[in-house]
């Protein structure tokens, strides 16, 4: 741990932008695609092929986005010490956890599925149900959730202040500043999940005009997903592939959880009941399983919700407001295989940042996490259980002292 | 129960024939044909920044022409064609879907004494015709038994959508959506499960000269701007002209909408509307429907024998499968009705506006039904309809629309401009960064040694991007950019040749 301290005290932060960053006035870096070379209606970053994409967050220093980064992996975030951003929003998954449910900080199921943070800078609304405009307002849920990081701001700023790695990495990231506060803990947290851009897919290459880029049967599934009988791009809608608007499925929960209403508590109305964000489907293969609760495991199943009719997993005696494009398609078993051979093509993580080896606080980046099972049945929860209490044990005094 | 009844019986005796010509609180209002004064319109080309651009648009029509003959593909000439290309299809028998992600393609059907080229879904395929590219022409088509759409637009401008007959297809006959300065006109276009046209999300429209009939909505505007639906005969659908706001969508708003001269004949088919749909909600017999859009001006319609009403005005609240969205107003401001000729309207209309009409204790066959709220709503020459809910509404300032001759554009809208030095610096930043560092090795070589080979040769460098070949067995091969334009292929080789870290 001491050894570790030290290297950790060797951090400095990166001077330049990430990759497909441009960095401007020396300060700001600022976020450069094809897809600029486009506009949209009411520049509203939603459309076809050729089309802008919606306004987004950047600008950011080098210096902001690379400490982002370090805290992002840094367990020193959560109350026992153990639990990082990435626990649940892991790199190689996508950014989210290959879990259904995802893991609270007492190895408990939560009840909702960890969403991907690729292109987050784009968004203008998160957590499932919509809860939070900003990428500052959301880091604050999970942070301060009890059952996820279980967090306070006191204690949280408490350590941070108390780490001299963190508070010379902050004095560099907002020169001037000689505290560490909450706004800019949750700055870097923000300008780091807005570089996390996946914008160079193999759709992209197709979309930009290379029409060789998809074969015949991913034309074909592109042809279906956009088809008036799937109408998946209704909502799913280029270039994102989410319209970023509440839109009520109707999808099951898991066996034996009640139902989640969604966004009927976040907007105050019944006709949201069940309503969640209609999430991207870019980098989609690598983020099961699949819906708010992960019902479905694979991205067949989540095709196949879709085909099997309006509302019929709504259960007994709940009003529900479905959504008018969901209806019965009627698409033939080909036809969901041609979607999901499309989905597909929508994977690209060129610009997947680095994991750091060491970070600030000198903890251990939780590289076990990643290998966790993606089903997590009981067998495996209890041990994760027994692993995070062995860990919590095992946090070196020296660390929380400091 | 009785009793108030037949209080309110007695009143509407009593006060019947006064009450016709009184607006709420003021003395008869019979001011026909003044003023004589026109909608302004709400579109300045001036104001609109998107057609600032001075970049070039490649012309329909200015390329080579392909023809396509019965037992070819005509998806094979799409692909073969390039922007500027014409498309001429044949008459004969063709079943495929057909997409176009390509610009200034014109797909036209060539009619032969009579013969069309008929694109036939057979009841299996999805939509007869998809584009994604501006300056789409899809004219003359017969198209028939597809599942989804005949002609589906997702983004593009400039398109024009003309001549064709579609019948017995889907749920949209006509849907360009997320467009703008688009026309559809002269189409005939029947048996269709939701709107016969149906323009969603666009800008500068123009729906005009279309027969639609047997079909659930005639022609739909939904969250548009500037579109005018005129000269249309819209009969027999369960509704005949819409213009909304869903709530729900990306873009929020629909204003500046101007419904006139159309013939909106008998809207009284049962609507057959998939369950959920908006449109299921329509009560069969309502002529024009405004739920929720602003500024939209009904003028010079002909408006007959539509059994629940002549025109409709409703809010989010009053409108059944209608979700709630805090990003849309859920009241339909600022519409004007002018002068319509409205006969035989709202003869066997729905308890609920009977029910309205009850309040406001009035009898008849209602022409003009507003339920909700409406705020700064005007009517003109308001003592000829038969009308309800609409007492708020103010005498019109402007009696016409001849100001507005159409909200098409001169010049189609042109591409954003960027000077090729951005492109450059674009491509690399947004392209070749994700495998080219400048002294490392990512997954292409690093930017240091191609600067070693292509220094003085950057022309070179862009022949090699848009077709590269494998040239180190340690790398993998480089997937081509011939994407990029010629000029963006060297601008973004030169960008990296300049490139000192």
């Amino acid at each position: 741990m001491i050894s570790s301290l030290i290297l950790a005290a060797g951090i400095t932060l990166s001077a330049e932008c990430p990759r497909g960053f441009e960095l401007v006035g020396g300060s700001r870096c600022e976020l450069r695609t094809v897809y600029q070379f486009y506009d949209s209606l009411q520049n509203r970053g939603v459309g076809g092929t050729q089309t802008s994409l919606p306004a987004h967050v950047d600008g950011y220093s080098p210096q902001q986005i690379d400490l982002g980064r370090y805290l992002f992996f840094d367990p020193i975030l959560s109350a026992n010490q153990v639990q990082s951003c990435a626990s649940c929003h892991q790199p190689d998954k996508g950014f989210s956890d290959g879990h259904g449910r995802s893991v609270g900080f007492d190895g408990e199921l939560l009840p909702r599925s960890a969403p991907t943070l690729w292109n987050s800078a784009f968004l203008d609304r998160f957590f499932w149900d919509g809860r939070a405009k900003t990428l500052e307002e959301q880091a604050k849920g999970p942070l301060y959730a009890a059952a996820e990081m279980n967090n306070t701001p006191e204690a949280l700023l408490q350590r941070l202040n108390a780490n001299d790695n963190y508070r010379r990495l902050f004095s560099e990231a907002f020169p001037g500043s000689k505290e560490i506060v909450e706004s800019n803990v949750l700055t870097v947290l923000a300008a780091f999940q807005a570089s996390l851009i996946s914008l160079n897919s193999r759709y992209d290459r197709y979309a930009h005009g290379d029409h060789s880029a998809l074969n015949e049967e991913e034309i074909a599934g592109m042809n279906v997903f956009r088809s008036f009988v799937a109408r998946c791009s209704e909502c799913h809608t280029p270039p994102l592939f989410t319209n970023n608007q509440i839109a009520v499925i109707g999808t099951p929960e898991p066996e034996g959880m009640e139902l989640d209403i969604g966004a009927e508590k976040t907007f105050g109305t019944s006709v949201l009941k069940g309503g969640f964000k209609v999430p991207t489907l870019r980098n989609i293969e690598f983020t099961g399983p699949y819906m708010h609760s992960g019902v479905f495991p694979t991205l067949r199943e989540a095709t196949e919700f879709y085909n099997k009719g309006r509302g019929h997993a709504v259960p007994n005696g709940v009003e529900m407001q479905i959504h008018w494009h969901i209806w019965e398609p009627d698409l033939k078993e080909e036809e969901l295989d041609l979607i999901v051979s499309f989905m597909k093509t929508l994977s690209d993580e060129t610009f997947k940042p680095e994991t750091p080896k060491q970070v600030p606080s000198g903890l251990a980046v939780l590289a076990d996490v990643q290998e966790s099972s993606p089903a997590l049945d009981a067998k495996s929860k209890s041990e994760m259980q027994a692993k995070h209490s062995k860990s919590d044990q095992s946090i070196p005094k020296t660390a929380m002292r400091r | 129960m009785n009793k108030s009844l037949l209080l309110a019986a007695i009143t509407l005796a009593v006060g019947f024939g006064l009450g016709q010509y009184l607006a709420k609180d003021n003395a008869p209002v019979i001011k026909a044909n003044k003023p004589d004064k026109s909608f302004a319109g709400g579109y300045e080309a001036k104001q609109d920044d998107t057609l600032k651009s001075n970049a070039d648009v490649v012309l329909p029509g200015s390329g080579d022409t392909i023809t396509v003959n019965p037992g070819q593909k005509i998806q094979d000439a799409v692909i073969a064609a390039k922007p500027g290309d014409t498309i001429m299809v044949m008459p004969g028998k063709y079943e495929e879907t057909i997409y176009i992600d390509k610009d200034s393609i014109r797909l036209i059907g060539v009619i032969q004494e009579g013969q069309r080229a008929e694109l036939n879904g057979r009841g299996e395929l999805n939509d007869a015709i998809l584009y994604s590219g501006n300056n789409i022409t899809v004219e003359n088509f017969l198209i028939t038994k597809y599942k989804g759409n005949g002609i589906m637009g997702q983004a593009g401008n400039n398109f024009e959508i003309r001549g064709n007959v579609i019948v017995d297809t889907g749920v949209y006959g006509i849907f360009p959506q997320l467009g703008k300065n688009g026309i559809v006109s002269h189409n005939i276009i029947s048996g269709i499960e939701d709107a016969a046209i149906y323009v969603g999300m666009s800008d500068n429209i123009h729906v005009a000269h279309n027969e639609v009939f047997d079909s659930v909505a005639g022609i739909e505007i939904e969250n548009s701007r500037h579109s005018i639906v005129e000269n249309n005969y819209v009969h027999n659908n369960t509704g005949g002209i819409l213009a909304f706001i869903t709530p729900g969508l990306p873009i929020k708003t629909t204003y500046d909408v101007i419904i006139r001269n159309n013939f909106v004949v008998g809207n009284n088919h049962k609507n057959f509307g998939a369950p959920g749909s908006t449109v299921a909600g329509i009560p069969p017999g309502t002529g024009i429907l405004v739920m929720a859009a602003d500024e939209v001006v009904i003028e010079n319609n002909i408006i007959t024998d539509n059994k629940t009403a002549g025109i409709m005005i409703t809010d989010h609240y009053n409108a059944p499968n209608t979700t709630i969205d805090e990003g849309s107003d859920p009241y339909p401001d600022q519409v004007a009705i002018l002068d319509n000729l409205m006969l035989r309207n709202g003869y066997d209309t729905i308890d609920e506006v009977k029910a309205l009409m009850l309040t406001e204790l009035k009898t008849g066959n209602p022409d003009i039904v507003r339920a909700g709220k409406s705020n700064d709503s005007c009517i003109y020459n308001r003592h000829r309809y038969i009308t309800v809910g609409i007492n708020d509404f103010k005498d019109c300032e402007f009696n016409n629309t001849k100001d507005v001759v159409t909200y098409l554009l001169d010049e189609p809208v042109p591409p954003r401009e960027i000077t090729a030095e951005n492109k450059g610096k674009i491509a690399y930043l947004g392209i070749c960064t994700g495998c080219h560092s400048y002294t490392g090795r990512i997954v292409g070589p690093p930017v240091q040694l191609i600067q070693a080979l292509y220094m003085e040769n950057p022309q070179g460098l862009a022949d090699y991007i848009a077709n590269p070949v494998k040239k180190r067995d340690d790398y993998p091969e480089m997937p081509p950019q011939n994407y990029l334009d010629e000029e963006t292929r060297l601008a973004v080789a030169e960008y990296m040749l300049s490139r000192t870290n």
